[in-house]
């Protein structure tokens, strides 16, 4: 492999290439195989400090990516929103340019804004890595999804990938968009129309308000979670609307394919985007996901935050 | 992996130190002294350093087979994440996952690559193998020893000696990889 990695920031799959893409996930292979050792810690980043700066709250991103700079030896601090001096009417701008003058190298930053982390890496010297900006990009579950299915499918092109939900406020959604069209995989939204607009179509994919026509062809179903938090009322036609119409039921599951992956970026909301059993069931690929997402973002950290800024 | 210039962009005022044949003569040699120097050979394993350090591995695990009749364990250790200079580079190389036969206790682990020079690599290669458990032995077998040690590390098993400057370069060049005849090369910068 002759491509080599030069950028010091991860702010979304938009901006990647193909190559770029295959090439972390070509690294996270090797990080994976990290796990399997005796010892589950390489020295790659020793000396190195990461800030998981997260503005908005995460447990599971935030534990992944902490544990994933443990494992690379860096040292590692959480600042939450509610222990910085936002909530004192500091700027994000100036938080950040605190962080980088403790010598930060790395900022991993959550943040409800679209666009915060490219703002931040454009002003820092340090390396910046988008945890998810508003409804914008998640690139690292984006990468974990992609990842995973590579891992059991062995490829992606040709894949037929239906992303079922609120695609609309989904950053998980976006990111997974370009990704999987890069490697070119055919994408199909699936929701109610005021979550899942045609304009989407601009971006490459097909747009389905019909879960029923969808399901019997798809290779993958990526279900993401209604996030109350960002709904309003009139997008939404009620939980128990969503199930009926959209929800991966035990009588909908039936009409997979029998090797058909189910995957949820979590956490789950159990009996309205998709039953128990689906989600406990043979097809669920929910918790490779989450053992995968280490791996990504441990090559993530490693090629952001090894290149010489 | 050590970092090398793009063969093309280096001036083609190049020598050639090896030929396909003395590669040969080198590899089957160090193969004899790994037969030698190791009574149990059940209990050796030759791990290569991507990328060309896992071709040499394979010939010499092939040598072994057609001299003693043992087929001897190969694996894969990649140092990448290792290294002593992430952080200094403006662009990263690719990773490779190590590959080696578990659990490691007991057993002789001889680091294959086709180059010796500063010796950070054969280092960050002792570490590598150290985060996979803790193997009886380790030894250090090379193609080609150009000098110019940085650490206390001296190769086990060398196939050819080569005195140089530290401006000349050393390349390597196996068909399974390079798609171009069997050769190591010296270019004067």
């Amino acid at each position: 492999m002759s491509a080599k990695w030069t950028r010091k920031d991860l702010l979304g799959l938009r901006e990647l290439s193909a190559d770029e893409i295959n090439f972390i996930l070509d690294t996270a292979d090797a990080f994976k195989q990290v796990g399997t050792r005796e010892i589950k810690k390489v020295p790659a980043l020793r000396g190195k400090t990461l800030i998981n700066f997260f503005v908005e709250p995460s447990t599971r991103t935030r534990t992944s990516f902490e544990l994933a700079a443990f494992r690379l030896s860096a040292d590692v601090i959480n600042i939450s929103a509610s222990t910085s001096s936002l909530t004192k009417g500091e700027t994000l701008k100036d938080t950040a340019k605190n962080l980088e003058a403790l010598h930060a190298d790395i900022l991993v930053l959550r943040h409800s804004s679209a666009g915060a982390p490219q703002f931040l890496a454009q002003r820092l010297k340090s390396s910046v890595i988008n945890a998810g900006d508003g409804a914008h990009e998640h690139p690292t579950q984006g990468l974990l999804d992609i990842y995973t299915i590579r891992e059991k499918r062995g490829k992606i092109a040709g894949l037929n990938v239906a992303i079922v939900g609120d695609i609309l406020f989904s950053r998980v959604a976006r990111s997974n968009i370009f990704g999987l069209t890069k490697l070119g995989a055919k994408v199909t939204l699936v929701g109610p129309s005021t979550l899942v607009p045609r304009e989407f179509e601009k971006l490459g994919v097909t747009v389905s308000h019909k879960i029923d026509n969808v399901l019997p062809e798809a290779d993958v179903v990526n279900l993401l979670r209604i996030q109350h938090e960002r709904q309003r009322k009139e997008y939404f036609p009620g939980i128990g609307e969503y199930t009926t119409l959209f929800g991966l039921t035990n009588e909908r599951a039936k009409h997979l394919k029998p090797d058909c992956l189910v995957m949820h970026p979590g956490p789950i909301n159990r009996g309205v985007e998709i039953d128990s059993e689906v989600a406990d069931g043979n097809r669920s690929v929910i918790l490779d996901q989450v053992t995968n997402g280490l791996a990504v973002r441990m090559a993530v950290l490693y090629l952001c935050g090894g290149i010489s800024a | 992996m050590q970092m090398r210039p793009d063969p093309h962009k280096v001036s083609p005022a190049g020598t050639q130190i090896l030929d396909a044949e003395a590669i040969r003569r080198a590899l089957r040699r160090i193969a004899h002294e790994i037969i030698e120097q190791n009574a149990d050979l059940k209990s050796v394993v030759l791990a290569g350093i991507p990328l060309r350090g896992i071709e040499v591995a394979r010939r010499l695990a092939e040598f072994v087979r057609e001299v003693a009749k043992i087929d001897i364990e190969t694996g894969t250790i990649d140092v990448a994440m290792h290294r002593d200079d992430v952080g200094t580079r403006a662009e990263l190389p690719m990773v490779h996952a190590s590959k080696l036969p578990l659990p490691l206790e007991g057993r002789t682990v001889i680091i294959v690559d086709d180059v010796l020079f500063t010796g950070r690599t054969a280092r960050a290669a002792l570490d590598a193998i150290s985060s996979f458990g803790r193997p009886a032995r380790i030894q250090l077998a090379a193609l080609v020893d150009r000098g110019h040690r940085e650490l206390p590390i001296r190769a086990d098993y060398v196939g050819k000696n080569l005195p140089t400057a530290t401006r000349e370069q050393i390349q390597v060049r196996l068909h399974e990889i390079d798609k171009e005849p069997d050769a190591v090369w010296l270019f004067k910068e």
